[in-house]
């Protein structure tokens, strides 16, 4: 049987690697557009400040970028060196946007970011713009196709069992492109590396001209930045992820334990500001509420209920039960493929499988299956609530600081008098990690929020692992953080010697 | 929609294509990294060999992550069982392919001896390394690997990364290095001049000789030592997949069964030797381009003899015969392998063609001068 020290072992090398490759995600996904918007207004104004302002910011997101593909090579590896179980289990389906994302996305970011940097004396300046477009356009269709496959795992559409190659299938390629969960995640996570490019351009800028350096570039930059920063705050707020709450159950159990919502509310229910949790006793001692804001929220609607963890814990036992029986017909039908009866039966309870298999956590024939197994399944499918809640409120609190710090930013270039407002440049300043720490606390809610599961109500993750031994996975994860420390520190060494440097280095070629 | 079976053939052919893809475009720019330390003397040669794939080595390494994302989609069994239980080659692969986008990036952008020549070592890990432990594997392929699967399917390895070392496998990852590391030689030669360009064709012919001669001692272990397998239950390759599903035999010669079934398939070989011989004779004589065509399909016909010796099998078990994994039982459904036929279809040119053009926009060849004249925006 699969070790649960393998498991959390497996789960913490994925977690680590696949935070450390967003730490570079974001601020590609929004540089490449700040690369075009800037030199769009030199191909329109013939200006070559801002073919200069495109080059040197271009350097440093080519600094950041080399790290983007490295730990990306990675992650599109693990699936098979760490999950294979799961490869198998849902590759059918998963696979298929991985592969697209390559042959779409991949290419076409990496082809056209070598001429990027390469092209600038060999391309008249117009299919020089272009090939940053397409460059763009590349890494931002990467983000559409992996969150595909990821909204997938919260939301398992377009697909169905099958007993015979013991997996899922793919039913509906269409229902799996446009499915709720996947878009909604699109727009907030392109949104939140937009967010991330312009604090960058905006807090280098802000020191710049703190420092009285660079005021050309800075100012122009600043502007720039101010504007689409401003957009994309107001996207990562609105636009979020509100709107694939009520389409999945995963979103469900996962939103009410983002708000340590412990009974079902009357709707509309009232959105927790802060709250005491006590996780044991399955309640808060105290809590603030705002009335009203959660229900319109999480359902758009003012009388659709949202259901209270224990409730959904309630909803979960009869499923467990059920998974049971599924599993036992199952194995009765592998033994007996051509069994019509027993066809018929795995047919009417093949969508409590999933359920059925958390109980392989801890045993692995469903005959020694005892009640307080049951138990401690059940307690399994709500994950802990007191780092989503605090998590997802960090996010969100950081969110509307953008908010204001990029509304503050805007309304001061318009009025032309930023560089006056010290405040203002430190405030940039200050900010420049925040981005980052939201988007990281977003992926910790969305992946932790998701758990017992990897593909939500179908495979849990203890059954996903690879049968590596814990001991490679030991030598695994002490090669990817000492590789990953001493990257991490080149790549910031780096950073800050071209940002220090500045643009000025550029106009001597 | 095309038949199962039809489209099962095709995605073998199709990830055959994509691997070897990879080796040509990828290949080539590994090779001038296994290269690098010795066909440049000093800092400014380096980066002439550098820079001439500088633009395009991150492009290229796309064909290795979508032959990685393709065989995950149309091959799911073959993705988790081979790279689980080829863990640690897998991982040596990643780790040495982490030090080529951050060698190509960073080396040049500090003026520092040591750090220069402390990434020129990183690059050249990261060209020698990967081709190496990819032959190795095919190697392993050839031999059978011990892996079965349990009633859920679950698969289990049961051998040692040590025992992946054996001695036909290591002379399958000399091949391929050797390979590599010639059409990396005869790329050099097409875009630089002067010294390097005579140290490249030099290295071509060595290299291109070493390969072949190689590739023919494996051909015959092959042959004579090594035995195949062959599905022995009744077979019907259009059913659902069920790698459990059949049963399977290790009979010595079988590796040769389908060239006597279908001796047109020499040709595949054969292919190999005269394309590898041709590019050595072209590069000599100074027709570079024509020269990487021919190496090109050196390659394509190494590749492919391992291939078409296996097929149907892609990765036989040695240890539990009717868990080997074949074109047949290994693949993902009817419909996810037609969508996947038809993305493929429509991208796989568009792809040839911007690569095309980008090759165009930055081609000529790269010289000492370019370099100095370049100093700070060129790698
Ligand atoms: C929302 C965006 C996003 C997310 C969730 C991920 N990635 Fe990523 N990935 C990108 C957005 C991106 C990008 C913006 O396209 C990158 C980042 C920086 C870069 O260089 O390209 C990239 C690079 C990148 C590369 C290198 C591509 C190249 O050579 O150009 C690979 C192979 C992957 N990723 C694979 C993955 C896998 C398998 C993921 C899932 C586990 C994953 N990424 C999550
Ligand atoms: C790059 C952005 C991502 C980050 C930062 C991230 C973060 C995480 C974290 C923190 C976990 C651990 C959860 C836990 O075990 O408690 C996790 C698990 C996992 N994630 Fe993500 N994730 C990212 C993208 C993705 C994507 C795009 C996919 C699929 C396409 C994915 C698939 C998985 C899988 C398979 C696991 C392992 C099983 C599990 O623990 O749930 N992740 N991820
Ligand atoms: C105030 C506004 C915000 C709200 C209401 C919000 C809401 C959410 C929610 C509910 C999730 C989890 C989605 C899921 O479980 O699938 C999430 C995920 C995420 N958030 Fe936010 N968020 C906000 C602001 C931000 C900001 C400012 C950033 C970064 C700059 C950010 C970055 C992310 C990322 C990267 C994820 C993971 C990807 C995803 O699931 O979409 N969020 N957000």
């Amino acid at each position: 049987m699969i070790s649960n020290q393998l498991v959390d072992l497996s789960r913490l090398q994925f977690a680590a690697t696949a935070l450390y490759h967003f730490l570079f995600v974001p601020l590609t996904l929004g540089m490449t557009w700040i690369l075009v918007i800037m030199e769009s207004v030199y191909v329109m104004t013939n200006k070559p400040v801002y073919r200069d302002m495109t080059k040197f910011w271009g350097k440093l997101f080519g600094i950041n970028f080399a790290l983007g593909v490295t730990t990306g090579i990675t992650m599109e590896f693990q699936f098979g060196t760490n999950w294979a179980y799961y490869s198998h289990y849902v590759g059918d389906i998963f696979g298929a946007p991985l592969a697209i994302e390559g042959l779409m996305a991949f290419f076409l970011e990496s082809t056209f970011i070598g001429l990027f940097f390469f092209g600038w004396g060999r391309l008249p300046k117009a299919q020089h713009l272009m090939v940053t477009i397409l460059m763009a356009i590349g890494t931002n269709l990467s983000a559409l196709w992996i969150l595909i496959a990821n909204g997938w795992m919260q939301n398992p559409v377009g697909s169905d069992f099958s007993y015979v190659t013991m997996r899922m299938e793919m039913t509906d390629f269409w229902a799996v492109l446009f499915n709720p969960v996947a878009q909604a995640k699109f727009v907030h996570t392109v949104s939140a590396g937009y967010v991330t490019g312009s604090m960058f351009v905006l807090s280098i800028s802000s020191w710049y001209l703190l420092k009285g350096r660079h005021i050309e570039i800075a100012r122009r930059s600043f502007r720039i930045a101010a504007a689409f920063g401003f957009a994309a705050a107001c996207s990562a707020i609105v636009l979020g992820d509100e709107s694939g709450y009520t389409v999945g159950d995963a979103q469900q159990s996962k939103i009410a334990a983002m708000e340590a919502m412990w009974h079902t509310e009357p709707a509309p229910a009232p959105l927790t500001l802060i709250a005491d949790i006590d996780e044991k006793n399955q309640k808060n001692d105290w809590q603030i509420d705002m009335p009203y804001v959660l229900g319109i929220i999480g359902t758009r609607s003012l009388d659709k209920q949202l259901p209270g963890i224990i409730e959904i814990k309630a909803k979960n036992r009869e499923r467990i039960v059920n998974g049971i029986d599924a599993v036992k017909t199952l194995e009765a039908l592998r033994a007996d493929p051509n069994n019509d009866a027993l066809k018929a039966k795995f047919a009417t309870e093949k969508a409590d499988l999933g359920y059925g298999l958390l109980l392989r956590k801890y045993v692995s024939n469903m005959d020694d299956v005892t009640p307080a197994i049951i138990d401690q399944a059940v307690n399994d499918t709500v994950p802990h609530v007191a780092p989503l809640f605090w998590g997802f409120r960090a996010m969100v609190g950081l969110g509307f600081s953008f908010f204001f710090l990029f509304g503050s930013a805007l309304y001061a270039s318009i009025r032309g008098n930023f560089e006056k407002k010290k405040w203002l440049l430190k405030w940039a300043l200050l900010w420049l990690p925040f981005p980052w720490i939201a988007c990281e606390l977003g992926w910790f809610v969305a992946e932790y929020g998701r758990q017992p599961w990897t593909i939500f109500g179908v495979l849990p993750t203890h059954m996903s692992v690879s049968a590596l031994s814990v001991g490679s996975l030991y030598g695994s994860i002490a090669g990817f953080l000492g590789f990953y420390t001493v990257l991490l520190v080149v790549e910031m060494y780096l950073m800050i010697k071209f940002a220090r440097l500045g643009p000025v280095s550029h106009d001597h070629h | 929609m095309l038949s199962y079976v039809a489209l099962k053939v095709i995605w073998w052919v199709l990830v055959g294509v994509l691997l070897i893809g990879f080796a040509i475009m990828d290949g080539h720019d590994m090779g001038v990294g296994t290269l690098l330390p010795f066909v440049g003397k000093g800092d400014v040669e380096r980066r002439v060999v550098i820079n001439s794939v500088a633009p395009h080595w991150d492009g290229n390494q796309v064909w290795f992550i979508t032959a990685g994302g393709a065989i995950f989609a149309a091959w799911p069994a073959v993705y988790a069982t081979a790279f689980s239980g080829f863990y640690w080659a897998m991982l040596a692969v990643l780790w040495s392919l982490f030090f080529r986008p951050v060698g190509f990036d960073y080396r040049s952008k500090i003026n520092n001896q040591v750090w220069r020549k402390t990434w020129d070592i990183g690059l050249f890990i990261g060209g020698f390394v990967p081709p190496v432990i990819f032959g190795v594997a095919f190697g392993n392929l050839l031999e059978g690997v011990p892996f079965h699967f349990d009633e859920n399917l679950m698969p289990y390895y049961t051998g040692t990364f040590w025992a992946l070392l054996n001695p036909f496998a290591l002379v399958c990852g000399l091949v391929s290095s050797a390979m590599i590391t010639c059409h990396g030689a005869v790329y050099l030669s097409h875009r630089t001049e002067g010294d390097i360009q005579r140290r490249a064709k030099m290295a071509a012919t060595v290299f291109g000789l070493v390969a072949l001669v190689l590739f023919a001692v494996a051909g015959v272990w092959l042959a004579m030592g090594i035995d195949g397998y062959t599905i022995t239950s009744a077979l019907n390759p259009g059913e659902l997949p069920n790698p459990l599903g059949k049963t399977v035999a290790q009979t010595p010669g079988a590796w040769l069964e389908n060239y006597h079934r279908m001796p047109i398939a020499m040709a595949v070989p054969a292919l190999a030797f005269v394309a590898g011989l041709g590019a050595i004779a072209l590069v000599r004589s100074g027709r570079t381009l024509l020269g990487f065509v021919a190496s090109s399909l050196m390659l394509a016909g190494i590749i492919g003899t391992a291939g078409v010796s296996m097929f149907p099998f892609v990765m036989p078990s040695s240890s539990d015969p009717t868990s080997s994994l074949t074109v047949w039982d290994s693949t993902s459904s009817h419909l996810t392998l037609n969508i996947m036929f038809w993305a493929a279809v429509i991208f796989v040119p568009i792809i040839i063609f911007y690569t095309r053009w980008a090759y165009n926009v930055m081609s000529g060849k790269v010289t000492v001068d370019y370099i100095v004249k370049n100093q700070d925006t060129l790698y």
